[in-house]
Order: structure tokens, then C-alpha cells, then sequence
């Protein structure tokens, strides 16, 4: 294969049993490689997005607004005001005068016609160097108005979509232990990193509903500010997407003394992980039983709905590249449910323990990348001669130049995946893109059979 | 006459219907033969940007980026961006890179051009060194189709040489889908003509599945026929709402000398027909009978549709010049444009709609440039529109309102196909009549207690 990752990337890519487990990760992309990082602004608007009954402002010219307006498929079971994109439009006098009388104007015309319970105030690449004091003009709004605004301190160039994530634990940090707490079970829960794309945090709450566990905070999926605000209350943050929210519990933990687990949602061993590992955290009886007795239902069922897919699947290659590599963890094991093979697997904004365990979990050769490029994964999925590529939008396009069927698991797909019956959907979603008949027509599929 | 409503004058704005200046240049880029377009600015951008771009084309659009962080930003990115500069020549062996700046670039202060002097210093003597092109798209001032038609002009200014003219046509399209492009080299084909059009998107973004994963796109305007169109003969140029700010036509001439015929995007018949009557006048050439044909059958389906149409309400919104052409197609096909709306400000908007309706509208619509959706909206709710006509970002806007929305332009998000969607010609007239008229007819039934499975 001619080197397809320049020089200076080579130690962020690491081939399993090719030599002892090394990597190179969280740094700055290389200027030039064509990353499929996002930016500060990404990450924080990706977790805070949901928050269905806030305000999110964007101070900064359009494109930052523009392009995230009602990208993703975070549901609101009420208010949608999370799905309009609002912004500040810097304009050049803007720029030279600075922002700052716009910033008041704006905020206070969008509260009044809006009535949020709060506002997010994101700053962006050119308020970070214009210098715009976004902390004063938000306590003044905020005294104006009686409703928290927070400025999110999102300016893009200031790191990768990790420091987003931070930003916005921050911001989230604000809002939480302003609530009244009282009446609040004692066998109760925070759901942190989850976004409710496609209802999935409604079929969670289910669960916990089943298992008789009180939700206090969706944070963020169908979040409201009111019930951010009581989340120091919950017994029990219960983590997924762990890159994005765990700061977020620590600090809790820190202040609050709630403890917290990490969890996934995703596949049945990891669902049937995560409720396990809740109810012996309550160290209730009752609810271990109850919770014994979900997953014996619900996987019953699954596991024969299931088996046409394993086999028609059974021995497919798959290829993985993902925002955070937490949920990769999933997607392995996922896949080996399904009797497939994980051949590649890579993520934006991964740590090394991360990939360790990748590399520990998945079958000798696997490639692990990190902060990867289109012709890195353009050369990976052609050498691994994968049937199927996970990953968002940006990936989509190189798997099907390719021939190579697709599935995506990023914030904007629009089936559930997590929950039991995720499961099943993503089987389906798998096994619709790998057995569709129109990659007969492909050369790159024809060459392939040729060679058979 | 009613009385005409006011247009709203918020100070924030809501679901804004532009974007920003750079995603325009790098679409331009795109139609260059083997161009890497290159964003100077932070990772964010060129990511955002090539994830808007992709779920519109459904092609892959490697957008490289300097990838600034917070050091750059205080010491300058010169550095980033030679290295940067250095890695995808390295990896995409590109013909030309276009460079564009972005808000962050632009407010540090970086200049690209020194810094470009700068790299051909280090670098002469180097072999395989692309060319490139630099322009500055601050995000602050202007939308995308101030940057793409910057990047055009600079592209040209930068690149073309004179020389003795050639009979080769200069064709500066603006920002249209793919299959238009198609459409315009098919028809200058037809009339004969040499013709050197910029950009070509019409493979870049809508190419083929081959058997090989393409690290650059092919097809393009190849960068021999950039240099010369200083010796064309004549540019065409479509664009009632430029002349804010030179465009590459201006350049052409200014430098060139090269006469430049700016008319509006060739939507319906009578725009189409200015088109043709100029390429007949530049080829000495009557309309090829292809073209004379679909023109025939054009106006045999706008009789045999007229009636389902006519007098229906329509809200067009979009690109400034995009608005202009689709307000006139409406207009001769007896649809009444009630609000015209985009988000760029031009100050020609106003204008160029009443030059193409005034002669057959009794009633003007309402034109309003710097327009958001949350505007437009406000606006459509007094205006009982029928129907409207604009990219995918309306679809809140119809869903609301119960109304069709006949999808045009960029970008389209929520279908297949956005970059097959032709607008121009008498054969995009045909397409564009046709779902109007369709859509119009299935509401009517949809909506009918009866159902009737004849019109």
C-alpha cells in the first residue's frame, strides 16, 4: 500500500499485534491532512443542543449558526425551540466596534419573543480575538430578565471538539443547584451523554421507569432547564458518550458527592450492563429483580428477531470511525454479535486508554486510528476490503465512492440505535446497506466477485 | 391594491438564508480540475462546511484546512498554512489549491498573499508545485455568493493571460446545480462554440462510481483554458444582482479587454431566450433544432397547464439571482410571486425582479434583501402563498403553512438528487413546470374529499 498517512501522522495509527500497543492522540490536527475533527464551537453545541426549552445564541458571523441549524436528531417531547438557529451576524462595523451592543440587542429581543427558561450565549472564533466581554453583557441580561444566561466559552480555535465538551460541562455546571430538590426518591438518577436522537432517551427512561428509578435530569437529550437546575438532587449520574459529560459528573461529584457510573446504551451486553450495574449500585433487591426480569423480556424476544440477520451477516467486515471512541467500544461488540469482524476502528477525539482497550478488544491486524482523514480511511476500508462503514455524515460519501455499504451512527441519523430494540434496528440498518442488491452494479464489487 | 405589509427589521436573526462567504469560494474551487479547495482558519469551518456540502451532493469534497489553534491565532498562521500547503501537495499531488480566508484569518490580520510569496521562496525549485489561488472571504461581510463569485474573480484575475484572441466563449455561470452545468456545455456544444466554463461542477460534484476512489474529483475547468480566457472572445456572464463588487467578467474586460454580456440565470422561456438569441448573434449560428424542439413542447405543456396554476401565490427565496430567475419564470407562467426574498444585499434585487415582471405583473411582489427565514415567515402568513419555491431550508416554513415546497437551488437536505435538479434551459423550464404544476394538482386532490384519479 503506498503510505497513505503523512509522516508526521504515522504514530496516530496503530495495527493490532504489529508491534507493542502505541499512540499518539489528543493533539492539535495537522494543518493540510483534511481532519474530520470539527471545533470548540462543535463540541459545545453538540451536547447543549438538546436543551429544548433554552435559548442558544451564536455570537458570531452566520456560518456557525447556519451550518448547525437543526442538524441533528436530538427530540423534544415539547418545546422545540433548540431546532431554530439563532445568531448574532457580525457584520464588519461589528467586528471594528466590537460586538457587544448587538450581543444586549439581540439577546434581549430573542427573550422577549421566545420566553426561554434560560440562554446559551456561544462565543466563537472572532469574539475570542475581537475580545468581546460576553460575561458582563450575560449578567446583565440575566438581571434583566430573572432567567440564567450563560456564556459558553466556545471560541473554535481554541482546541478540538474535546474542549467543547468542556466549555459546556461549564456551562452546564452554572445551571445545576439552582433547583429545589425536594421530594426528589432516593433511588434516582441524572442521564448524562445522552441526546435523544430518535427518542432513545424515552426508551431509556422506560427501563428506569421499569426498574423504578426516578429520572431527575436529562442532561441533555429532552433536557429542560428546570430539571438541570435539580440535578444535584439525583442519587446517581449515570454517564454515556463519557468524552462529552464526564467532566460534568466529576465536577458534580466534586461538589455534590454524587458518585457516577460509566455506561453505554448501545448493543445488549452493554444495555443489559448498564441497567445491571445501576440496580447494584441502588443494592435493592426489588429493583435487581425488576431489573433482571427487563432484560430476560426484552432479550428474549431480540435474540429471535435477531437471528436472520446474524446470518445473513455472519462474516462481514466492518470498519468503525466515530466522533467519540467510547461508543466504539459498543459498536465491537455489537458487531461480534452479529458474528461480524471489526477490521478498523477509529475516532476524532479518542485517549490513549481508549484505544488500548480498543486495541485489547478487537482481533489481531485491526487498524486503530485516531484524528483520521478521507484517503487515510479511503486506503483502510480498500486494504480491509470492508463490507460495511460506520460513521456520520462526512464518511458517508467516501464508503460509497467505495462501493462499501453504510450506516450511520452519528448525531443526525434518524433511527434509534441504542435501547434493545436499538439493537434490532441496527442490525436492520446493517443488513439493509450490505445486502441491497445495487452493489452488483459497482466496478469496484465486480472486480471483487471476478476475483472470487 | 392592499396595502403592503412592512418588512420586519429584527437585530438578531433567525435561521438565516445565507451562508457564509467561504463555503462559496470553495464551492467555486471545486469546479477547477484538479483543485484541493483550502480553508485558512480554524479546523471547525472546512468540517462544517464539508458536512452542509455533502449532504446536499452526496459526493465526497476534501476541504483542507490550516487548522489553526490558539497559538496561531496570536503569532499569526503563516507557518500552518505553508505546512499545510506542503501536506496536501504531498498527498493530493493537486494541479491548483484555492485558498480562501475566514473570519479568523481575516480579524488576526494574517496576509496570505505575503505569506504565499513567502512558500515560492522556500520552495523554488521545487517540482510538482501546484499553482495557487488565493481570496479573501471574510464571514463578517457578504454570503456565499459573494465568495464564490470572489473566488471566481480572483481565479481569473490571477491566472488568465492575454494573447491573441481565440474564438472561445468565457462562460461565468454562477452557482448552479450540476445537471445546469451539464446543460450549458451541451448547449454551447450545440451552437458550435469553443467555450471555457468556471467552474464546472458538473462532474466534481456529481461524478460516477469507478473503480478506483479518486483523491480529487475529475472533471473541472481545466487550468489551461483558465489562462486563456484572457484571449476569448466574449465572456457571458449570468448575474442581474452582481456589479456590487468586480466580478470575473469585469476583471476580463478590464484587463482584457474581452466584451462581457451579462444576462439573468436562463430560467423560463424569456430568459432562456436572451440566452439564445446572444449565442445565435456570438456562433452566427440559427438555435440548433434540438433546442427549437423543446422550446416547441415548452410552450404546448404551459398551455395544457396553465389553468391548474394560474393565479396561485408563490414565495421565492434564495440566492439573489436565483430569486431573480425563478420570479420571472413564475411570472410568465402565470403564478403570482407575492414575496421575494433572500439573504444577500446587493442593493439590485428590487430592480432586477421589476425588470422581468413589470410587463406582466399588474401587482409587484414585495422584494426584500438581508431576509431570514424567521422573516420570511413572519411575512408569508399575511401574504396566503400557494406554494413555495427555494431550497430544502423552507421546509418548516411549508409544513406550517400546509403548503408544497418546490425544492431549487442549494441546499437541498432533505431529498435525493439536489445536484440533478435542473433549472436552466427550456429543458429545465420543462422540469420546473412540471413539479409546480404537478405539485399544485396533488395538493388540490389531496385536500379534495372526493379524490377524483383524473384532474
Amino acid at each position: 500500500m503506498e503510505a497513505t498517512a503523512l509522516k508526521e501522522r504515522e504514530n496516530q495509527i496503530h495495527v493490532t499485534s504489529e508491534a507493542p500497543f502505541d499512540i499518539v492522540c489528543n493533539k492539535d490536527s495537522l494543518a493540510g491532512a483534511v481532519s474530520q475533527r470539527a471545533c470548540v464551537f462543535c463540541g459545545s453545541r453538540v451536547v447543549l443542543y438538546p436543551i429544548a426549552d433554552a435559548l442558544h445564541l451564536v455570537h458570531g458571523p452566520i456560518g456557525c449558526a447556519v451550518y448547525t441549524w437543526d442538524i441533528r436528531g436530538a427530540l423534544s417531547s415539547g418545546p422545540e425551540l433548540h431546532r431554530l438557529s439563532f445568531s448574532t451576524d457580525l457584520q464588519e462595523t461589528d467586528v471594528i466596534f466590537g460586538g457587544e451592543k448587538k450581543l444586549y440587542a439581540a439577546l434581549r429581543e430573542l427573550i422577549e419573543r421566545h420566553a426561554p427558561k434560560a440562554a446559551f450565549v456561544y462565543s466563537t472564533c472572532i469574539v475570542g480575538i475581537i475580545g468581546d466581554d460576553m460575561e458582563a453583557i450575560c449578567r446583565l441580561v440575566q438581571a434583566e430578565y430573572g432567567i440564567p444566561v450563560i456564556p459558553v466559552k466556545s471560541e473554535g480555535f481554541k482546541g478540538n471538539k474535546r474542549a467543547g465538551y468542556q466549555a459546556a460541562c461549564d456551562a452546564l455546571f452554572r445551571l445545576i443547584g439552582n433547583g429545589d430538590t425536594a421530594g426528589i426518591s432516593k433511588y434516582s438518577l441524572n442521564i448524562l451523554g445522552d441526546f435523544n436522537l430518535a427518542g432513545e432517551i424515552w426508551m431509556i427512561r422506560e427501563y428506569y421507569r421499569r426498574m423504578g428509578i426516578e429520572v431527575v435530569a436529562n442532561i441533555t437529550g429532552d433536557g429542560r432547564v428546570a430539571d438541570i437546575e435539580r440535578a444535584h438532587g439525583a442519587a446517581l449520574n449515570v454517564v454515556q458518550c463519557s468524552g462529552s459529560t464526564m467532566q460534568l459528573a466529576n465536577m458534580m461529584e466534586e461538589k455534590y458527592g454524587i458518585p457516577s457510573l460509566r455506561v453505554s446504551y448501545f448493543g445488549i451486553e452493554d444495555m443489559a450492563e448498564a441497567l445491571y450495574d445501576i440496580a447494584r449500585f441502588f443494592k435493592d433487591p426489588e429493583i435487581m429483580e425488576r431489573t433482571k426480569k427487563i432484560v430476560e423480556e426484552e432479550v428474549k424476544q431480540l435474540a429471535v428477531d435477531l437471528e436472520p440477520y446474524r446470518k445473513a451477516l455472519a462474516g462481514k467486515k466492518a470498519a468503525i470511525y466515530v466522533g467519540g471512541s467510547f461508543k466504539a467500544f459498543s459498536l465491537v461488540k455489537a458487531f461480534r454479535l452479529l458474528d461480524m469482524q471489526v477490521v478498523m476502528v477509529g475516532s476524532q477525539t479518542g485517549t490513549k486508554e481508549d484505544y488500548e482497550e480498543l486495541a485489547a478488544i478487537t482481533d489481531p491486524g485491526t487498524i486503530i486510528a485516531d484524528d483520521s482523514n478521507p484517503l487515510e480511511l479511503t486506503s483502510f476500508l480498500t486494504e480491509k476490503e470492508v463490507d460495511i462503514f460506520v460513521g456520520g455524515v462526512k464518511e458517508r460519501p467516501i464508503a460509497y465512492k467505495l462501493g462499501i455499504g453504510f450506516c450511520d451512527h452519528n448525531h443526525e441519523r434518524k433511527e434509534a440505535l441504542a435501547g434493545f430494540e436499538g439493537m434490532l434496528n441496527f442490525a436492520r440498518e446493517v443488513y439493509s446497506s450490505v445486502m441491497s442488491p445495487v452493489w452488483q452494479f459497482v466496478p469496484r464489487k465486480k472486480v471483487a466477485d471476478r476475483k472470487r | 391594491m392592499s396595502k403592503k405589509p412592512p418588512r420586519p427589521n429584527y437585530i438578531s436573526t433567525t435561521n438565516a438564508c445565507k451562508l457564509c462567504k467561504p463555503l462559496g469560494a470553495c464551492l467555486a474551487f471545486k469546479g477547477i480540475e484538479g483543485a484541493v479547495p483550502y480553508l485558512h482558519g480554524s479546523q471547525g469551518c472546512a468540517t462544517y462546511m464539508r458536512r452542509y456540502i455533502i449532504s446536499h451532493y452526496n459526493e465526497p469534497i476534501d476541504i483542507a484546512s490550516s487548522s489553526l489553534s490558539e497559538k496561531h491565532a496570536v503569532y499569526g498562521g503563516g507557518p500552518n498554512l505553508k505546512l499545510g500547503l506542503t501536506n496536501v501537495t504531498e498527498k493530493y499531488r493537486p494541479a491548483i489549491i484555492g485558498i480562501a480566508t475566514t473570519c479568523l484569518t481575516e480579524t488576526i490580520g494574517d496576509d496570505v498573499k505575503m505569506y504565499l510569496r513567502e512558500y515560492a521562496e522556500d520552495t523554488r525549485g521545487s517540482i510538482g508545485l501546484p499553482t495557487f489561488v488565493n481570496v479573501s472571504t471574510p464571514s463578517y461581510s457578504g454570503t456565499h455568493m459573494e465568495g464564490f463569485h470572489a473566488a471566481i474573480r480572483e481565479v481569473v484575475a490571477q491566472m488568465s493571460e492575454g494573447g491573441p484572441r481565440t474564438k472561445t466563449i468565457n462562460l461565468l455561470p454562477g452557482f448552479v446545480s450540476s445537471a445546469d452545468y451539464r446543460q450549458l456545455l451541451e448547449i454551447m456544444a450545440a451552437f458550435g462554440l469553443g467555450c471555457t466554463m468556471l467552474p464546472d461542477l458538473s462532474e466534481t460534484m456529481d461524478g460516477p462510481a469507478l473503480l478506483e476512489y479518486e483523491k480529487i474529483q475529475g472533471g473541472g475547468t481545466p487550468l489551461k483554458a483558465i489562462k486563456a480566457m484572457g484571449r476569448s472572445q466574449a465572456t457571458l456572464e449570468f448575474g442581474p444582482t452582481l456589479g456590487a463588487f468586480a466580478s470575473g467578467g469585469d476583471v476580463l474586460k478590464e484587463k482584457f479587454s474581452i466584451a462581457c454580456h451579462r444576462l439573468g440565470l436562463p430560467i423560463g422561456i424569456k430568459e432562456t431566450d436572451q440566452l439564445f438569441t446572444l449565442l445565435e448573434t456570438l456562433s452566427g449560428r440559427p438555435t440548433p433544432e434540438t433546442y427549437g424542439k423543446q422550446r416547441g413542447r415548452l410552450i404546448d405543456a404551459y398551455v395544457d397547464g396553465h389553468k391548474y396554476i394560474f393565479g396561485k401565490r408563490a414565495i421565492v427565496y434564495g440566492e439573489e439571482d436565483l430569486v431573480v430567475g425563478l420570479t420571472s419564470f413564475l411570472t410568465e407562467i402565470g403564478i403570482q410571486p407575492v414575496l421575494c426574498a433572500s439573504g444577500g444585499t446587493s442593493g439590485k434585487l428590487q430592480a432586477a425582479i421589476a425588470a422581468v415582471t413589470k410587463e406582466t405583473l399588474l401587482e409587484q411582489p414585495l422584494v426584500f434583501e438581508g431576509m431570514d427565514f424567521f422573516e420570511i415567515s413572519e411575512m408569508a402568513e399575511g401574504l396566503r402563498p400557494d406554494l413555495i419555491i427555494g431550497n430544502s431550508k423552507g421546509y418548516p416554513l411549508a409544513r406550517k403553512l400546509d403548503i408544497p415546497l418546490i425544492r431549487v437551488g442549494f441546499p437541498i437536505h432533505d431529498r435525493v438528487g439536489g445536484q440533478r435538479i435542473l433549472h436552466l434551459g427550456y429543458e429545465g423550464a420543462q422540469h420546473l413546470f412540471d413539479t409546480i404544476t404537478n405539485a399544485v394538482i396533488s395538493k388540490k386532490q389531496a385536500d379534495s374529499p372526493v379524490g377524483y384519479s383524473y384532474m
